[in-house]
């Protein structure tokens, strides 16, 4: 499977990375060549065989339903544009988001 | 329901999406809390706040929550399940993704059953249940340039419960919402609360010519935040759509908004096509699989659910479809209908919890089932107190109301204001002579044969008794009288 320079300029719209149109050209070329790449997997017959999720034999782990987190918020503004401000009364703020 | 158009008739076609909030102390990956109305950001941990380096670990009671409401809408749980990451960007996202499930989710198909106003029920699909995180909240009105994001409802467990695409009218959805709703506070696994967003409703609708059993282009309408407004946005979003295609156009597929105010919904985004939110499994969690041990032990503690209860109240009480249906719309009238029923006679009991118990109930906000305005013993009593003949179904009337102002027992509230019902026949008999000899040309019009006059000698001897002549036996006897 081969990207052409839309896909690209799609992919990139999709992850918000601002790509100029001179680049598209080497970034298609690039992830074609990894895709290719992955590719050879696809030569490997895995009829039959369940999708492997970990290489060692392990489960999910679990936690109990116990409230061992939070009440912590000015830590948790600490790295906000705005910090810990008084006037925000311990929001994050953003530019404005308009739908 | 079937709308007239132009062209000819329209069918609707609805599938609904509810989101509903698991109650659980934490979230789904993190050990911050969930409760409601906490400050802004003081529930939230680095997991929530999507902090690089942080990895989630799941809660084991929202897995649990999930399998118990798959279970209640009888629906296949899957022992294996997988996490995936939903790929978007949004301010209140701080992850940039939402772990959701995608191609395997935990519960997959079951049925609900919708109770109609007529007393029958129609089976509507689950298409399936699955575990996501909640995102965080916007506000958009603190600031004049910036929105504030408050992230303690980020990470909150979610079950997003999709229905099949079988409802047909906006009352169905209604009664879906109503019967999922109930069913959640059953089983416990949801407040239902639509108003603080605990439970919360997508709507896709689409329209087809009837005879028609091919799916046409459907608009999803998001977040309505009552059921009332969930049928209003759905009737018009239909109308919207047959106006359309009768004047040649087409529909779009799109999100819309509903607006509450002006009673219709309007384009908020294109809806990005599936593929776009790049979904993959997600690396920092291993599949979720539980054993059937597990699924049976939940299992065991379900709770009677309410279309059980229904049948159960309708066989046991001799309740009709109706009845028996509201009374099991929530689990507390249905618990209290049946502390007054038990080992009473049922639709005595019916009728007096739903007139007068519920009107009373719902007169003043100060009554809760957990302070009713009148014990589901004492009324029982006062059922008790109406088959063994001291009083009348017409005083009961009024030792109800005294019970409800005094919280007292019935039998003491019939011996304190002297309401037993006159049994003696010699004193009703007495109290029909003198209303006799006092009237006498009505006497003579109900001899000559108006036999509508009756009525007023019942109500004219009732009212000298003070109500509490026995109702059957004085009109019985007055019968008797004419008769002499």
């Amino acid at each position: 499977m081969s990207l052409d320079k839309a896909a690209v300029r799609a992919i990139a719209e999709l992850a918000r990375i601002e790509v100029r149109d001179e680049e598209l050209d080497h970034l298609a070329g690039e992830l074609s060549g990894i895709l290719h790449f992955v590719e050879q997997l696809a030569e490997v017959n895995t009829d039959g065989v369940p999708p492997m999720s970990s290489v060692a034999d392990l489960t999910l782990p679990m936690r109990a339903d116990v409230v061992t987190d939070g009440g912590q918020f000015a830590a948790v503004l600490a790295n906000a544009p705005d910090g810990v401000v008084e006037d925000h009364g311990g929001f994050f703020t953003v530019p404005k988001v308009v739908e | 329901m079937i709308i007239q158009g132009d062209t000819g008739d329209w069918e609707i076609v609805i599938g609904l999406e509810v989101h509903a909030q698991v109650i659980s102390n934490a979230k789904l990956f993190s050990g911050a809390a969930t409760a409601f109305g906490a400050e802004p950001n003081d529930q939230v941990s680095f997991v929530d706040a999507g902090f690089p380096g942080m990895l989630p670990v799941i809660n084991e009671k929202c897995v649990e929550q999930a399998v118990r409401t798959g279970l209640g809408l009888k629906a296949q749980i899957n022992l294996t399940s997988v996490f995936a990451r939903k790929n978007y960007f949004y301010a209140d996202l701080p992850q940039g993704y939402q772990i959701s499930q995608y191609d395997m989710p935990i519960v997959g198909e079951g049925t609900l059953l919708i109770d109609l106003p007529d007393g029958s029920t129609r089976a509507i699909g689950i298409e399936r249940l699955h575990l996501e995180q909640d995102a965080g909240k916007s506000i958009h009105d603190m600031h004049p340039s910036k929105s504030y994001i408050d992230l303690n409802r980020s990470g909150v467990a979610l079950m997003e419960i999709v229905s099949k695409p079988d409802m047909r009218s906006p009352e169905e959805a209604g009664a879906y919402l109503t019967k999922l709703r109930t069913i959640l506070r059953y089983l416990g696994t949801c407040d239902g609360n639509m108003q603080e967003g605990s439970m919360r409703c997508d709507a896709n609708v689409s329209v087809r010519p009837v005879g028609s059993t091919d799916l046409r282009t459907r608009c999803e309408i998001k977040n309505v935040n009552s059921i009332r407004f969930v049928q209003q946005a759905i009737e018009y979003e239909a109308r919207r759509h047959i106006d359309v295609y009768e004047n040649g156009g087409e529909i779009k597929q799109e999100t819309r908004l509903f607006d509450s105010v002006k009673g219709e919904t309007r384009s908020m985004r294109s809806k990005e096509h599936a593929h776009d939110y790049r979904y993959f499994p997600d690396p920092d969690l291993l599949p979720l699989v539980i054993s059937q041990d597990l699924v049976d032990g939940i299992k065991a503690t379900l709770p009677e659910l309410p279309d059980e209860k229904k049948a159960r109240f309708m066989a046991e009480y001799g309740l009709n479809a109706y009845d028996a249906g509201v009374m099991v719309a929530e689990k507390d009238s249905a618990d209290f209908f049946e502390a007054v029923a038990k080992g009473r006679d049922g639709k005595t009991a019916a009728n007096w919890v739903m007139g007068d118990f519920f009107a009373t109930m719902n007169s003043d906000a100060k009554y809760t089932w957990t302070n009713p305005p009148v014990s589901a013993e004492n009324l029982g009593k006062m059922i008790d107190l109406i088959k063994d003949g001291t009083i009348s179904t017409r005083l009961a009337k009024d030792v109800f109301i005294f019970m409800v102002e005094t919280g007292k027992d019935p039998a003491t509230i019939v011996e304190e204001k002297g309401l037993k019902q006159v049994t003696d026949t010699g004193a009703i008999e007495k109290a029909i002579d003198e209303v006799f000899a006092a009237n006498p040309d009505k006497v003579a019009e109900v001899k000559a044969g108006k036999d509508k006059l009756m009525g007023w000698f019942v109500g004219q001897v009732m009212k000298a008794t003070q109500g509490k002549a026995n109702p059957g036996m004085l009109n019985e006897l007055i019968a008797k009288k004419f008769k002499e």
